[in-house]
């Protein structure tokens, strides 16, 4: 019989090995699949996707600039360049590079077929808010023409992405994107959030455990310098200067945030309240399951049962018995309930 | 309208003129459509109508793919399509796509919408949906006595003046108020034009807005009407319901109620069970057994003929049939009984706090403790669960339930290598604990595998979280019995039957042919060998999962069957092929105890019987019920997985523990 100690030290090797190559998105598999998937084409649509952003950020698309922005190294980037010049669809000028109409054309089909792939997965899978971006990353290459106009369709025409960018339409069209930085807001003032950036990942990360998202409404609140500290659904909350840069605002008096919204999350046993509105953060099929189920502005609830441990909360809505995880309950608004008879 | 007002109305029924048809579509002047919330009362409405006994729950969800039957009425062959509960036609999970896609394209002659009268104002939401896309409906007002003795009456007159279509109050369980309805589609049908119901203001259901304002302006006029159309008179039993609530779903008295109630199924199911089992394998197996192989004999068969057909086909069928069926039969309909109560949504209400860790939904509580039962129809109840993804974790995880079939299994073992380690005044506590402390880590399995696929696999599958509680209802016993002993037990056991016919023919042709002086079992327990050992396990026990799994009540017989194949003593055992049992643990603990088992292989035996590929029954059930062989393969190379892992880890420990 062999060796119990190298027998497990084998079986540790082989399990350590199993991890590595099936850890998904960063694991020996995932890599191999991305490399497989990452054709000439796709890099040379990464490179457009990027000089297009570099164009609305008004800075000029050099070898360096577009390496940076797309993680290619530089000499690579500088020979599909000189791809995209040999397929006019871009133009050397200067030190740097500009699209062609061709080119920036070509360019915005991707960020619509971006787009809308983030959108789609906002509203009709479980995908979590943080993978929208990585996905829809490797899916806006696979989406032909066509594909994107029927996605778009199906998704009823969306005007906005989930980060609250706007949508390309099929004719190229590109919507002004709007609102204001968040430290423009003086303290006192309210808004709706119109967009968070989604990169870097980490401060998108913390926008997203912060509850920020578009359509959310805020106001500031008086801070300590540098920092943003901020009303979001009746809780206050601190962003750090280069987090708050990711948010767009548009100033709006007399949002809900002014009124301080409590949540059903908030509700104590046996109290009624009036739902105000669902929280625009709760999408797709967890959103529709909610109204369906007759949670909409003006329905009045009362918190009935409380399971054990941090379990969910029975409420009476509309004559049934329906039982809310806390998560849900804290992105339904309510108000108080005027005196039951 | 009073419920003594509906048996008034019932009393003149045309109950005659309901000339039942069962299931025969082959022809029909009308078609019917049944749509309604979950929970509702449907199924026993299209059960009333059709004479069909579907089976019933007090539960949202119960039926996922859509039931058709037939029934005439006035000369009039009527084909009834029982429809998935719906809260609404936007789609939201499966069972709504299907309920939403027949009534767009079926094109049914006659919509009837089921409607809760103790709960309109949510139930007038989907009703006025369909009246958006469809006027041919009759609403059907049910359970207006239960609205009744929580003190809400409804008007109907006035109901069917607002919607502008028939409204029909109904008992259905009574079978009141179904005449009216049978009249009122039958109306409804006949007529060319129908009169203009009330519809909301046309819109594109598109976008996040969009798609807030129809659900608003929805609920808005729902709320309308219910102010119109509901009176409340008093609380009832209302008080008495939510003096329940508490006790049930509090954290003091939760929990001990709950395990006292699951510990009182268990130990019913468990202690009720081996009378009629012992008394069906002396039937099947002592008795008829051996009148078939002297029928056998006697008939000329050859003696091949005979050991296969009886010692193999026979033997093996009888022995599922007698182990599986008892157990079933009492748990499931007790099970049922809890369901039809209304009990089991509180279970999983308590629960969810553990399951939502996982990433999965506390009805997979329910599923969890069904599986204890069985694990197809742990698997089939997963129904319950409307959200695709942890409706899919809860059935590939299924069997880490410890089912009825494993049980035996556990105790003998136990009894023999884990009680036999403490003082004999003490064995039968600390085997019984062993049986117990496995169970849990299935438990923890469960629990760990769910958030495993939920974080992985089934990331990206969309998950919603609703979970209604619906009002105690008084459970209708005799149908309960009858219903999960057709539906659950006898649907169940006839798949087993279905795979243990071949198994046992192909356990008999392993024993029997043979290969250069050795049957074709052992050349297989000699290959298999090396692996067991390393797994400590053994060449028999992994010969003996492979070729029992159609059934786990089977695995021990076939064990020591093997076992004394391997042997080689023909002295012992009942020949080659023919699976037995021995009247004590002693005995069994002295056959094995020769073939060289120790408390190593017995423990790892325990572990390998919770952690290891579902049954081909419940493997079966699982492809039907997810249509998809990954989510199959999945389903048996998790367990299977599991089970080599922690066999091969508790081995190497305890042999590097024994060694140094």
């Amino acid at each position: 019989m062999s060796d119990p100690a190298l027998n497990l030290l084998l079986f540790a090797a082989l399990a350590l090995g199993c991890c590595a190559m099936a850890w998904p998105g960063r694991g020996g598999a995932a890599r191999i699949r991305r490399l497989w998937r990452t054709s000439e084409r796709v890099r040379a649509e990464d490179v457009l996707k990027q000089m297009h952003e570099l164009e609305q950020e008004g800075r000029a698309a050099t070898v360096e600039s577009v390496a940076a922005g797309t993680g290619i190294r530089r000499g690579l980037a500088a020979r599909l360049l000189e791809k995209l010049e040999d397929r006019r669809l871009a133009a050397a000028r200067g030190r740097g590079f500009r699209m062609t109409q061709a080119g920036r054309a070509y360019a915005l089909r991707v960020v619509r077929a971006h787009r809308l792939w983030e959108s789609f997965l906002a509203d009709r899978t479980g995908v979590r808010p943080e993978d929208w971006h990585d996905e829809a990353e490797e899916r806006e290459h696979e989406l032909t023409a066509s594909e994107a106009d029927e996605l778009a369709a199906a998704l009823g025409d969306p005007a906005y992405d989930p980060h609250g960018d706007p949508i390309p339409s099929a004719a190229g069209d590109l919507p002004e994107s709007s609102g204001a930085p968040l430290a423009t807001l003086m303290p006192g003032e309210q808004a709706v959030v119109v967009h968070v950036e989604d990169e870097p990942r980490e401060a998108y990360h913390e926008l997203v455990a912060l509850g920020l998202g578009p359509g959310v409404a805020v106001e500031r609140l008086e801070g300590p310098a540098g920092t943003v500290r901020l009303l979001v659904d009746g809780a206050e909350r601190e962003l750090a200067g280069p987090v708050a840069a990711n948010v767009a605002v548009e100033a709006r008096a007399g949002s809900p945030a002014s009124v301080r919204p409590a949540t059903l999350a908030q509700l104590e046993p046996e109290r009624a309240a009036v739902v105000a509105g669902v929280s625009p953060l709760c999408r797709g099929p967890a959103r529709r399951r909610l109204l369906d189920l007759g949670i909409v502005p003006g329905t009045p609830v009362v918190a009935r049962l409380r399971a054990p441990g941090d379990g969910p909360v029975a409420y009476e809505v509309r004559g049934a018995l329906l039982a809310l995880r806390r998560e849900q309950a804290a992105l339904v608004h309510v108000e108080a309930a005027e005196e039951r008879p | 309208m009073t419920s003594a007002a509906v048996r008034a109305r019932a009393a003149g029924e045309p109950a005659r003129r309901l000339v039942r048809l069962g299931l025969d579509l082959s022809k029909w002047d009308c078609l019917v459509a049944l749509a309604g919330n979950p929970n509702v009362g449907k199924t026993t409405v299209f059960n009333a109508l059709t004479g069909l006994r579907r089976h019933t729950g007090n539960w949202p969800g119960k039926t996922v793919t859509r039931a058709e039957g037939a029934f005439a009425h006035r000369g009039r062959r009527i084909k009834v399509v029982d429809l998935p509960g719906a809260y609404s036609l936007r789609a939201g999970s499966a069972d709504e796509e299907v309920a939403r896609d027949f009534l767009l394209s079926g094109e049914p002659g006659v919509t009837v919408v089921v409607v809760d009268a103790a709960r309109l104002e949510r139930n007038l939401g989907l009703a006025l949906q369909i009246l958006e896309i469809t006027d041919r409906v009759v609403v059907c007002l049910n359970l207006v006595d239960e609205a009744e003795r929580h003190g809400v009456s409804v008007d109907a007159a006035r109901l069917e003046k607002e919607l502008g279509v028939p409204v029909v109050p109904a008992v259905a369980r009574r079978g009141e108020g179904i005449g009216a309805l049978l009249d009122a589609v039958a109306e409804v049908a006949a007529e060319p034009e129908r009169r203009r119901p009330r519809r909301l203001p046309r819109r594109r259901s598109a976008g996040q807005d969009l798609g807030d304002a129809a659900a608003e302006a929805l609920y808005r006029e729902a709320g309308r009407i219910a102010q119109a159309c509901v009176a409340r008179t008093g609380r009832g039993a209302g008080r008495f319901e939510r003096a329940l609530d508490r006790w049930l779903t509090s954290p003091v008295t939760g929990f001990p109620l709950m395990l006292a109630i699951l510990a009182v199924v268990f130990w019913v199911t468990i202690s009720g069970a081996n009378v009629p089992s012992a008394m069906l394998a002396s039937l099947l197996v002592d008795r008829v057994h051996p009148l078939l192989m002297d029928f056998g004999a006697s008939a000329g068969l050859p003696g091949w003929a005979n050991g296969f057909l009886f010692d193999g086909v026979y033997l093996a069928t009888a022995w599922v049939v007698s182990v599986m069926l008892p157990p079933m039969a009492i748990f499931f309909p007790l099970f049922t009984l809890l369901e039809d109560l209304g009990y089991l949504p509180r279970v999983a209400f308590n629960l969810d706090f553990l399951f939502r860790r996982a990433g999965a939904h506390g009805k997979q509580a329910l599923t969890m403790a069904m599986g204890f039962g069985c694990n197809a129809a742990g698997v089939v109840a997963a129904r319950i669960i409307d959200s695709p993804r942890e409706r899919l974790v809860a059935i590939v995880t299924n069997n880490f339930s410890l089912c009825n079939g494993r049980w035996p299994t556990q105790m003998l073992i136990a009894t023999i290598f884990v009680g036999a380690l403490a003082p004999p005044a003490l064995a039968g506590l600390v085997s019984a604990g062993a049986v117990v402390a496995v169970a849990l880590l299935g438990v923890g399995f469960t629990l760990g595998a769910s958030w495993l696929l939920s974080s992985t696999v089934l990331r990206g599958e969309a998950s919603t979280f609703s979970l209604e509680l619906p009002p105690y209802r008084p459970p209708r016993v005799l149908q309960t019995l009858y219903t999960s002993l057709v539906d659950r037990t006898l649907v169940i056991l006839w798949r087993a039957v279905l795979f243990a016919a071949p198994a046992g023919a192909v356990i008999w042709l392993l024993s029997n042919l043979s290969i250069q002086d050795a049957s074709l079992a052992q050349h297989a327990i000699a290959g298999l060998d090396p692996f067991g050992v390393l797994l400590g396990l053994n060449g028999v026990i992994l010969l003996a999962y492979v070729i029992a799994v159609p059934a786990n009540e089977i695995v021990v017989p076939t064990v020591l069957m093997l076992t004394v194949l391997s042997l080689g003593d023909p002295a012992l055992g009942a020949g080659a092929g023919v699976m037995f049992e021995l009247d004590s643990a002693g005995e069994v603990a002295g056959l094995l105890g020769a073939a060289g088992w120790t408390t190593l292989t017995g423990a790892n035996l325990m572990l390998f019987s919770l952690l290891h590929n579902p049954c081909s029954t419940t493997l079966y059930t699982i492809y039907k019920e997810t249509g998809s062989v990954r989510w199959t393969a999945l389903s048996a190379a998790l367990p299977l997985g599991a089970g080599f892992a922690v066999c091969f880890l508790v081995a190497q420990l305890a042999r590097l523990a024994a060694g140094g």
